[in-house]
């Protein structure tokens, strides 16, 4: 005696919400396909004007040159050095701070030191591009008088700070998920603590721990603003990191914030920058994924 | 059967104690040099941009001249902005977590979906800039506009939103569904008037997270094309506009001296406005915190 009058309108919202939902849902699909196409289309006709060949051998990158010269290189060199600096300030200390508040720390200075380490991780980049402008620089500068102001190791030590949290957030999640019997096992061996950690928690948690660590490095490869505000827009192909450099984000930028007209060959190679960056990213979220799912201890 | 040489372990034990307190204080400070970071970029950037931060600095518009220079057009931008993406990005990614948690059925569209979700979050912000550019600037035309951008940051934000969405609906227990389809409620009323009420603190707190995202993103901006230097305010979504971070990136990167002081203020400005709506987001999480 409810349902009679209602139940034909009922029917069709019951019916049109799932679609109207999947479509939404589909949205974020095709936000990956429609990334995927922009950067395909736009790549294309910037391969039609430089010759592929020599986007990836041409040792030089001078877009702005009278006679341009389009080698990517420089710009990946730029972006590994940065990296590569990155993953020795974050992987260290990141791990170290993982082991610290999984194995170390009481409960309660893991509940004070976590919630400051997500604030860490949610300053955005910008600030941190000025922190290493005004302050990682001036005293680095001190300390190494040969380095110039535009440099690539100010940028890298900060874009690891930002990338650190992550490392050590995710590690300890790995950690933490070793079951205590596990432990308990070796202390009744007689292990110490730090034997224990290190010979058996950390083997057992490792899959999760280089999956942080390379998750952490795609983040590094990606970081924008920091590396555009400290690093320069010098690319270069050798491995001094005192002097000016330029990462493929950074490039990207610099021609976005410049007047590239609309239509030029430099404009469309942003979009070639764009897509070995995008390359470079997915392998690395691939790889990561894989590993924590290929190599996850059951148990 | 070899037997432990008790005094062998007894030579080594003091030394193997003493290793593991060394490497204890060595994880202790690796664990201090993140707080100390934070401590030093919170005193430099309050000590450098105090003098600057006062009422002129929040009413003028940017200027050339450093003491002139204030934030408004950026203030009122990034509300402009997020008027945009906080809409647009709840209803996706709230659509987008229910269908995937209530309707989905396990196949392998709905395993490409999530997949595909997990991987857009790794994607560098920038390259979410490269498709904006193409899609909402130049393909549909909206120029350089507050919907232009908007749209950008929202697609950015989506996968935050979604995950934090779905874990929040996985939340509510069985029972209470179950209730309700004992009452002859449908699947829709269901998860309109008990599932969604019942998540919406995970949901909002996921929201606000992904909106301070958003609005310390600068490099989406760059690349869609927001100007450096606005001295106006929008008046509709499609007018052109700048945002606290790109207002900041525009002070940080001219070469006078007095420019860090009105960057640091602006950093103020926006550290502010982000510890102000994470402490929402951690507010509703402790008080909308239901246990079933």
């Amino acid at each position: 005696m409810i349902l009679e009058k209602k139940s034909k309108k009922k029917v069709d919202v019951e019916k049109i919400i799932p679609k109207l939902l999947f479509l939404m849902a589909a949205i974020s699909v095709f936000t990956t396909i429609g990334i995927i196409l922009t950067l395909i289309f736009e790549t294309f006709i910037f391969f039609d004007r430089v010759s592929i060949v020599e986007f990836f051998t041409a040792s030089k990158w001078l877009p702005f040159a009278s006679v341009p010269s389009f080698g990517i290189m420089p710009l990946i060199v730029g972006t590994l050095k940065i990296t590569l600096i990155a993953a020795v300030v974050a992987v260290p200390v990141g791990l170290a701070t993982a082991i610290f508040l999984s194995e170390y720390a009481s409960e309660k200075t893991r509940r004070i030191i976590k919630p400051i380490l997500e604030v860490l991780a949610g300053i955005p980049t910008i600030v941190y591009g000025f922190f290493a402008l005004t302050f990682v620089t001036p005293v680095l500068r001190e300390l190494f008088p040969s380095l110039d102001m535009f440099n690539a190791l100010s940028p890298g030590i900060v874009v690891g700070i930002m990338i650190m949290p992550m490392v050590a957030s995710l590690s300890e999640d790995a950690l933490v998920s070793v079951p205590k019997s596990i432990r308990e096992g070796a202390y009744a061996l007689g292990a110490t603590k730090l034997e224990t950690t290190i010979k058996v928690v950390l083997p057992a948690a490792i899959s999760g721990i280089v999956a942080s660590i390379v998750l952490g490095l795609s983040r590094a490869i990606g970081e924008t603003m920091i590396v555009s505000v400290a690093g320069g827009s010098t690319p270069s192909m050798n491995m001094d990191v005192t002097s000016s450099i330029q990462t493929m984000t950074a490039y990207i930028v610099q021609v976005s914030s410049g007047d590239a007209g609309y239509g030029t060959t430099i404009y469309y190679s942003i979009y070639a920058v764009g897509m070995t960056l995008f390359v470079f990213t997915l392998v690395m979220n691939l790889l990561a994924q894989f590993i924590s799912r290929r190599f996850r201890e059951e148990y | 059967m070899k037997l432990i040489n008790k005094s062998h372990v007894a030579k080594k034990m003091p030394v193997r104690l003493a290793v593991n307190t060394i490497c204890k204080g060595l994880f202790f400070l690796a664990t201090l040099i993140g707080l100390i970071v934070l401590a030093i970029l919170f005193y430099r950037i309050f000590t450098q941009g105090i003098g600057h931060l006062n009422g002129d600095f929040l009413q003028n518009f940017a200027s050339r001249k450093p003491e002139e220079a204030g934030i408004k057009a950026a203030l009122i931008g990034s509300i402009w902005l997020m008027a945009v993406v906080a809409p647009v990005s709840l209803m996706l990614g709230v659509g987008t977590a229910i269908y995937l948690e209530e309707y989905a059925r396990k196949n392998w569209i709905t395993t490409f979906i999530k997949v595909n979700i997990s991987n857009l979050a790794g994607v560098p912000s920038i390259v979410f800039g490269l498709l904006g550019l193409t899609v909402f600037v130049r393909a549909l035309a909206l120029d350089r506009s507050v919907l232009a951008a908007g749209l950008t940051m929202s697609l950015l934000v989506l996968p935050v939103i979604i995950v934090a969405s779905q874990e929040a609906i996985r939340a509510v227990p069985r029972d209470l569904r179950e209730a309700s389809f004992g009452m002859g409620a449908t699947k829709w009323q269901t998860i309109r008037k008990v599932v969604l009420p019942a998540a919406i603190p995970g949901i909002l707190t996921g929201g606000i997270l992904a909106l301070s995202r958003a609005i310390g993103e600068t490099a989406p901006l760059v690349v869609v094309g927001i100007p450096l230097f606005i001295a106006f305010l929008p008046q509709t979504v499609l007018d052109t506009f700048t945002v606290l971070p790109m207002q900041i990136y525009n002070w940080t990167s001219r070469p006078q001296e007095e420019f860090q002081q009105v960057a640091a203020a602006g950093i103020i400005v926006l550290l502010i406005l982000l510890i102000f709506m994470n402490s929402i987001a951690v507010l509703i999480r402790n008080k909308f915190q239901k246990r079933y």
